[in-house]
């Protein structure tokens, strides 16, 4: 299958004291009509990695393939075929969707109708509404508009609903899962490990400008070992407070155990296996369970195993 | 998403009237841009106007010390000719402060039995004290008995083209000129930089040469409303009349519109934040605002200081729409100051292309 973007040893530093190494080795090839996401948290990279990719940012060094052209050669045909939302760009205010949109259409040399990207964002009712008037999610969805207008092959789409409310990222999914189901290639980035795992075909989860996974979300999952986890802790006894992660090491079917404060974490298979033995094994030492749940491994358990740290850590390291 | 489906390119899709129609659409929908461009000329050129109108005849104040003289004194300058004189008798101390304060113009000691001499205390760097010196002191000669030698007789002459008002009107024209110039086109364009509009415009196919053309051609479209507008208030109100050619006032309109563009664009080219380039853009305009001539001309200055106020974008433009206007100056006649906003406007347009930041 084609590749629809291939970029190697990608590096970015920005000059400073000291200098910012945001990208720092990225490797990535997306395949033509996959939705691949760039997962990680806030500082890790992404959005320069994206911007890179858009042609937007130079590389400090790297070598960058869009659709089978680079952006030294053929900055305009790559541009004829890419649809872009930014970060935070805010359009025009006192511009109205339809009108928007029209500009946007008016930069490519071919395209679908505006009122035609207008429904598929589902703001036609807003056709003749101000920017200014518009609620956030309204606003993200022209945004989406305004990169779907030249009719793209590829979509890049920076952080699309950070910040917006659940309803609202519901239907932005919606509209970047029709874009994949009419064949587009869509590049997201996203610091929502849910939202990389129901968009995504493949995710690279990126941390200190590194790729550190890479994988389809099922795979990134399976491998931890286990695609559940029971999570618990203990009343606070006597001899509770010792009790270490090896503890639980042995319990057949537990195949990774994390400790979080208080909480315990068990990467398991069959939480039905595990979870009589675990009751056993308390009622044999005298402890008494404060909380037990079980839940479905996610990205977030994925992103904890390889970077040694939670993505609201990093964050906060980052910060 | 099918690439063989060619859409034919309509004239609603041509990307340098969209960007065009975008900006028009922008600004007219912002109701405090219309305000600076339209109103504030027009009130601008109204108080000036009022303030400045030609009174019928200027007064002359003078004070005339107590004394035994003085009642004699004070009737040969009511009785003038003329009635240029506004007089009354007051004590030394009030005459002293109002002198001071520039209340009175002259003040004036009538002889007395020990002091048989006329005296005049006024202050000689203030043009009306010299005038209420000169005009006291021929009416007190000749209601002494003095004769005049040679025969005069006065044409007073007042027409439209000298007045305050006509030296006022091109200097406001050049001065809407500068600023919407640089606001118009330099905060436009800082503005969609901070909104990373243009970062966005980047990464479509849209052309670069294509949004700065829009830019200045909606500025140009946006100029000449306000332009119209100005001096068709001048004729209302104050009958200014242009006494050069239309077509010539328009073509340098045109030129110091380009020329002003550019350099907004030049101060707008790196500028990253609106307080970044509101004080550029006040640097540079706020010499021009006190030395290019708009209110006052600016042959007040030193020689040496001219020479260079000469040079400032806004000068040649003024002085291009005032010997046009007020002259009937032909374009040839001012090809120097046209040849200095044609190297303003292409200098700062290269060097803006040269420095312009996108993202």
């Amino acid at each position: 299958m084609p590749l629809a973007i291939r970029c190697s040893q990608l590096t970015k530093t920005y000059p400073g004291k000291p200098p910012v190494e945001a990208v720092r080795g990225v490797d990535l090839a997306v395949d033509e009509g996959e939705c691949f996401g760039v997962l990680g948290p806030n500082g890790a990279g992404k959005t320069t990695t994206i911007e890179i990719l858009e042609g937007l940012l130079a590389p400090t060094s790297g070598d960058v393939e869009v659709l089978g052209l680079r952006w030294e050669e053929k900055p305009q045909e790559i541009r004829q075929q890419i649809g872009v939302s930014l970060q935070e760009t805010q359009l025009s205010e006192k511009l109205s969707v339809l009108e928007t949109l029209t500009l946007f259409r008016s930069f490519y040399r071919q395209g679908i109708d505006p009122r035609d990207a207008m429904a598929r964002v589902a703001l036609q009712e807003k056709a003749k509404a101000w920017v200014k008037t518009l609620s956030g999610g309204q606003k993200q969805r022209l945004a989406v508009a305004t990169a779907l207008v030249g009719d793209p092959r590829l979509l890049f789409l920076d952080e699309p609903t950070t910040g917006l409310d659940p309803q609202s990222r519901r239907d932005l999914w919606e509209i970047i899962g029709d874009c994949r189901r009419q064949g587009r290639t869509v590049l997201l980035t996203t610091h929502y490990m849910e939202e990389a795992e129901r968009l995504c075909d493949r995710v690279a989860i990126v941390d200190r400008g590194k790729v550190i996974a890479l994988g389809s979300p099922a795979e990134l999952i399976a491998g931890l070992g286990g695609e559940h986890v029971v999570e618990f802790s203990l009343e606070a006894t006597n001899n509770g407070r010792e009790e270490s992660v090896a503890a639980w090491d042995d319990l057949p079917g537990v195949t990774g155990i994390r400790r979080e404060q208080d909480r315990h974490q068990l990467s398991v298979t069959l939480p039905h296996v595990v979870i009589p033995a675990l009751l056993d094994r308390l009622q044999q030492k005298g402890q008494r369970l404060a909380s037990l749940t079980t839940r479905h491994a996610s990205l977030d358990d994925v992103f904890v195993k390889v970077a040694g740290r939670t993505i609201q850590e990093a964050e906060k390291q980052e910060a | 998403m099918n690439p063989s489906q060619h859409t034919p390119v309509r004239l609603p899709w041509l990307p340098l009237w969209q960007l065009v129609l975008a900006r028009l659409r922008e600004f007219c929908r912002e109701p405090a841009a219309i305000f600076w461009v339209y109103v504030f000329p027009i009130l601008t050129m109204l108080t000036l106007g009022i303030a400045f109108r030609n009174k019928p005849v200027e007064q002359i104040t003078v004070l005339v010390q107590e004394g035994p003289q003085a009642q004699a004194l004070l009737a040969a300058l009511t009785n003038d000719a003329e009635g240029r004189f506004r007089a009354k008798i007051v004590d030394d101390e009030t005459a002293r402060r109002q002198l001071r304060i520039g209340k009175s113009d002259l003040v004036i000691s009538a002889p007395s039995s020990e002091e048989p001499a006329y005296h005049y205390y006024f202050d000689p760097t203030k043009p009306g004290g010299v005038l209420a010196r000169n005009a006291a002191d021929d009416v007190l000669q000749r209601a002494a008995g003095r004769k005049d030698l040679v025969v005069t007789h006065v044409h007073e002459v007042s027409e439209p083209g000298g007045r305050y008002i006509d030296f006022l009107v091109p200097g406001l024209l050049g001065v809407g000129i500068m600023g919407g110039g640089l606001w118009g086109v330099g905060f436009a364009i800082v503005d969609m930089r901070i909104r990373k509009l243009l970062k966005r415009f980047l990464a479509t196919p849209m052309r670069r040469s294509h949004f700065l053309a829009a830019v200045m051609i909606s500025r140009l479209l946006f100029t000449i409303p306000e332009i119209v507008f100005l001096l068709v208030c001048a004729r209302w109100f104050f009958g200014v009349v242009n006494h050069g050619s239309y077509l010539a006032v328009g073509l340098v309109i045109l030129m110091g519109t380009i020329e002003f563009a550019g350099i907004g664009l030049l101060v707008a080219s790196r500028a990253k934040t609106l307080e970044t380039v509101s004080g550029l853009m006040n640097l540079v305009m706020l010499p021009m605002w006190m030395a290019s001539g708009i209110f006052f001309s600016y042959e007040r200055f030193p020689e040496e200081v001219q020479s260079v106020i000469r040079y400032l974008p806004l000068t040649p433009l003024i002085d291009a729409l005032r010997a046009i206007m007020l002259e009937g100056a032909t374009l040839a006649s001012l090809w120097l100051p046209l040849l200095i906003i044609t190297i303003y406007g292409m200098a700062s347009f290269v060097l803006a292309l040269r420095w312009f930041r996108w993202n």
